[in-house]
């Protein structure tokens, strides 16, 4: 049985999967219900300093979109961080890490910008016993324009900062979370690296509007006639997010920097595909939001099974196997020559596979042969480029099928060739380094 | 003496009036707006859809479909009337599982097709709710033109003829509109009375003046359209039914089956419907099928059909049989009607003989069987009563007993077109109807315009 216990930093959980720093972590009540259904560790919603509570607003928080069945795809919310009093917050973590100490709780942390007000918080969040903090240095709603959160994650001289106020003033293990409204995500983990942090994790929400009422031209959440930016998050930013990962993980100045991966993990497959990339956990919120905290459930048996079926003994066997996959574009094999194949048994002639290429792509599809409805490649006109295989509704039934060396392509009439070659040497690249023999 | 479901003899109050309301009510009730766009959604939008070239009006179902997952159902209804006025009837109608469904990619995929029949219903009851009239009426040409008979043909006819000008004049022999839409469909299939909310819906474009109670043959003559009309279109459908050719046939209990299921339509009152305990059904279509499972719901106690043939050459669909099948009616293949036996001036069973095939032939086996009966339903077809159209100074061509038409629907008389279940080649599909109804009107159009 493959063995899913968690490491990270130092901090011990049974299981990768971390309830994010959200409304799901505001509370003990939930918290507790989520330890009970399994969940290996949470971040405790984001504690601000001592002093009136947060004020939200009373009108709808999230906004979402939909696909099919109203299935919830983005999620996006403008609630701040917690708006319950800092003690009782503080009383409950350490009441619940007194009751469930094999399970991880990090404490999310926001203050001003000040050493004095990070001074003033660290020591009562240690009192706690909490196994770390997460600096959030990515709401993006809000917060940031007090100053605070995206504020402060979008200057990599002050993420540096505050890393290093926190790692002088507190045994504790502190990751440092990211936003993702930046243009280049290296940029802010270099510097929290180089504040000293003990980890990253990504993504905060994104900068979004999920949508506009055209009844009142409001956008959406729309609170008495006005929408905000809010943060979002939920399935569809898992590219994004992954992307994110993938390049802190292989930018030589951070790698081997931990990743907590976050960004639309909903199944066993999104969470083993973040570490895979270089993830050494995850963090889960929009998933718990819309099914409830059962789905660890199916997280933890489907990475269990997906372990011992491939011979994966523990989490180290799979965090960043991905990683040194992830290269840049003008490394890329341009003699790698492949064409769309259908399967002309499991085709259920929808038409879509030639529709998307003789409209929007090269002319590569039949529609019908010998006056009959029939979708075939036609391989001297098929570069590859996988948009038929997206398009079918149906898995597996069109694949992507490798030429071998020395086979004909029947688009360039030339054999493949079997030397590895990208466009670092390709004769079409001015700047080529070398000629291409 | 037994009450209810086993009273001896034909007779009417079986069941109880909630049973009466529940039997017949909406066989496949609407899709309400949660369902309807989960199922839209099922959609793939394929490219040259295999659903849309099953349909007899060529309807662009992925485009209406699509149009209501968008949340546009009155963009979606005008795609659908666009093609076929008559869509709303068609939608709670058509044989969907021979159609359009049948060759939905999903039924190819998972065997369960996108619910077409449904969502057109839905996009259609939304316009119609809202009596959103799509089509104005171009400038009046000044032309007129008879239609006669106010069925699907007529209406879709009239309907296309009003829209490019015409004034347009619906000759009904019966008091009301709509042809098999109110006379000849299972009550379950079209509530509410809708077969009259479409013909009104269809006629509120203007320019269609329909009079009821108008006879061709006996209260006027083809020649008198001709004469008076710009031109004309016939669809006036089948007024004959064909016969048994056993012995006893004309004994009290012999019924039309189409007799049957137009009273049932307009009867007011169901418990006043008589039926009898036990009833037979001769025929293997589609009005056998509406026949028998009617008379069950009317609270027969056996209802039994009787084809001459196998299962696999009865013209109702599979999805039919199984409605049959599920509503307790028994279908009973290769045997064919020899005598009704009468008992006192009364049905009281029917004597059947089995059949084979003989090589190509269909043949008595000799072997016989009684059933108990004391209703029989005759539905092995209908046909065309060219009787009517004599008087007209020429005759008109048939073929095989039907009205010979070309691709556009016109007759060999000038200025005289024809569409539905009157002419030859057709497949007594109201939606079939709908179509030559209208491509006999663009035709109609054209003549009168290109003059």
């Amino acid at each position: 049985m493959a063995d899913i216990r968690n490491n990270f930093v130092g901090i011990k959980s049974p299981n990768p999967f971390w309830l994010a720093s959200a409304p799901p972590t505001d509370k003990a009540y939930n918290v507790i219900r989520a330890f009970k259904a399994g969940w290996g560790g949470v971040v405790w919603k984001t504690l601000g300093e001592e002093g009136p509570p947060v004020v939200n607003v009373n009108g709808p928080r999230y906004g979402a979109i939909w696909g099919a069945d109203r299935r919830l795809l983005g999620l996006n919310n403008i609630e701040l961080i917690t708006d319950r009093d800092l003690q009782v917050n503080l009383r409950e973590i350490k009441q619940v890490k007194k009751d469930w100490p094999d399970r991880a709780i990090v404490v999310s942390l926001m203050v001003p910008c000040v050493e004095e007000a990070w001074k003033a918080i660290l020591p009562v969040v240690e009192e706690t016993e909490a196994d770390g903090i997460e600096l959030n240095f990515g709401c993006p709603h809000g917060m940031s324009e007090r100053g605070m959160g995206a504020a402060v994650g979008q200057v990599p001289e002050y993420i540096e900062m505050v890393v290093r106020w926190c790692k002088q003033n507190t045994r504790m293990p502190v990751i440092t979370k990211l936003t993702p409204n930046i243009t280049d995500v290296r940029k802010p983990a270099r510097a929290a690296h180089a504040g000293g942090t003990d980890a990253v994790s990504l993504i905060n929400t994104i900068n979004s509007i999920t949508g506009v009422d055209l009844d009142s031209f409001a956008p959406q959440p729309t609170i008495d006639g006005k929408g905000s930016h809010g943060g979002y998050c939920g399935p569809a930013v898992k590219p994004i997010a992954m992307n994110m990962v993938a390049e802190i993980a292989r930018d030589p100045e951070t790698h081997g920097l931990p990743i907590s991966g976050i960004g639309g993990i909903t199944t066993w497959r999104d969470a083993a595909e973040f570490m895979a990339l270089g993830a050494g956990n995850v963090q889960v919120c929009t998933a718990a939001m819309t099914y409830g905290f059962k789905i660890v459930q199916e997280m933890i048996a489907g990475l269990e099974n997906w372990m011992d079926e491939k011979g994966h003994a523990s989490l180290d066997d799979i965090v960043g196997r991905a990683t040194p996959n992830v290269t840049d574009w003008q490394y890329l094999n341009l003699n790698y020559v492949a064409k769309a194949r259908i399967d002309q048994d499991a085709c259920i002639k929808c038409g879509r596979c030639h529709i998307a290429c003789e409209d929007t792509s090269h002319q590569a599809i039949t529609s019908m042969v010998d006056g009959v409805r029939h979708f075939e490649v036609i391989e001297a006109e098929c570069v590859g480029c996988n948009l038929c295989v997206n398009v079918c509704p149906v898995e597996n039934c069109i694949t992507m099928e490798p030429l071998a060396a020395g086979v004909m392509d029947q688009r360039t009439g030339k054999p493949v060739s079997p030397i590895y070659a990208n466009w670092t040497t390709h004769p079409n690249n001015p700047m080529a380094k070398v000629a291409a023999e | 003496m037994p009450e209810g479901q086993f009273r001896e003899g034909i007779a009417g109050g079986r069941l109880s009036a909630d049973q009466y309301a529940d039997n017949f009510s909406d066989l496949h009730p609407p899709l309400d707006h949660h369902e309807a766009l989960v199922e839209s959604d099922r959609c793939y939008f394929c490219y040259d859809a295999p659903c849309m070239n099953a349909c007899p009006t060529s309807i662009d179902i992925p485009l209406f479909i699509r149009q209501i997952s968008t949340g546009n159902p009155i963009g979606s209804a005008k795609t659908i009337f666009d093609q076929n006025i008559l869509g709303g009837m068609c939608a709670r109608v058509c044989p969907t599982e021979t159609l359009c469904e049948e060759v939905c990619v999903r039924e190819v995929a998972e065997g369960k097709p996108v619910q077409i029949g449904r969502l057109q219903r839905y996009a259609t009851d939304v316009a119609m709710g809202e009596n959103k009239q799509f089509y104005p009426r171009a400038e009046p040409t000044g032309k007129t033109v008879a239609v006669v008979g106010a069925g699907p043909a007529g209406l879709a006819a009239a309907h296309r003829l009003a829209r490019h000008g015409h004034d347009v004049t619906i000759l009904e022999a019966r008091p009301k509109a709509g042809g098999l839409n109110e006379y000849g469909i299972a009550a379950y299939k079209s509530v509410d009375n809708f077969a009259q909310a479409e013909v009104d819906y269809v006629t509120a474009i203007g320019g269609i003046d329909i009079q009821n109670g108008k006879a061709l043959g006996s209260d006027y003559q083809l020649s008198d359209l001709i004469r008076n009309y710009d031109a004309v279109f016939l669809g006036m459908g089948l007024g004959g039914v064909n016969a048994l050719r056993a012995d006893g046939e004309d004994a009290d209990g012999v019924i039309n089956a189409v007799e049957f299921i137009a009273e049932l339509r307009q009867a007011s009152d169901l418990s006043g419907l008589p039926v009898g305990r036990r009833v037979v059904v001769i025929g293997g279509g589609m009005t056998a099928i509406d026949a028998a499972v009617q008379s069950k719901l009317l609270g027969a106690e056996e209802v039994t059909i009787c084809y001459r043939r196998g299962q696999e050459h009865m013209n109702a669909s599979g999805f039919e049989q199984d409605l049959a099948a599920a509503n307790g009616v028994t279908i009973r293949h290769w045997l064919q009607p020899k005598r009704v036996i009468v008992d006192g001036g009364k049905v009281s069973a029917i004597e059947l003989e089995y059949t084979a095939m003989n090589g190509d032939r269909l043949a008595g086996t000799g072997e016989m069987l009684t059933l108990t009966a004391d209703q029989v339903f005759k539905a092995i077809g209908q046909s065309f009563v060219p009787a009517a159209l004599n008087g007209s100074g020429a005759s008109i061509d048939l073929e095989a007993g039907r009205i010979k038409v070309d691709a556009e629907g016109r007759t060999s008389l000038a200025k005289v077109w024809a569409g539905g279940d009157c002419i030859f080649g057709g497949d007594d599909l109201t939606v079939s109807a709908v179509a030559q109804g209208r491509d006999a009107a663009e035709s109609i159009n054209r003549s009168l315009t290109q003059g």
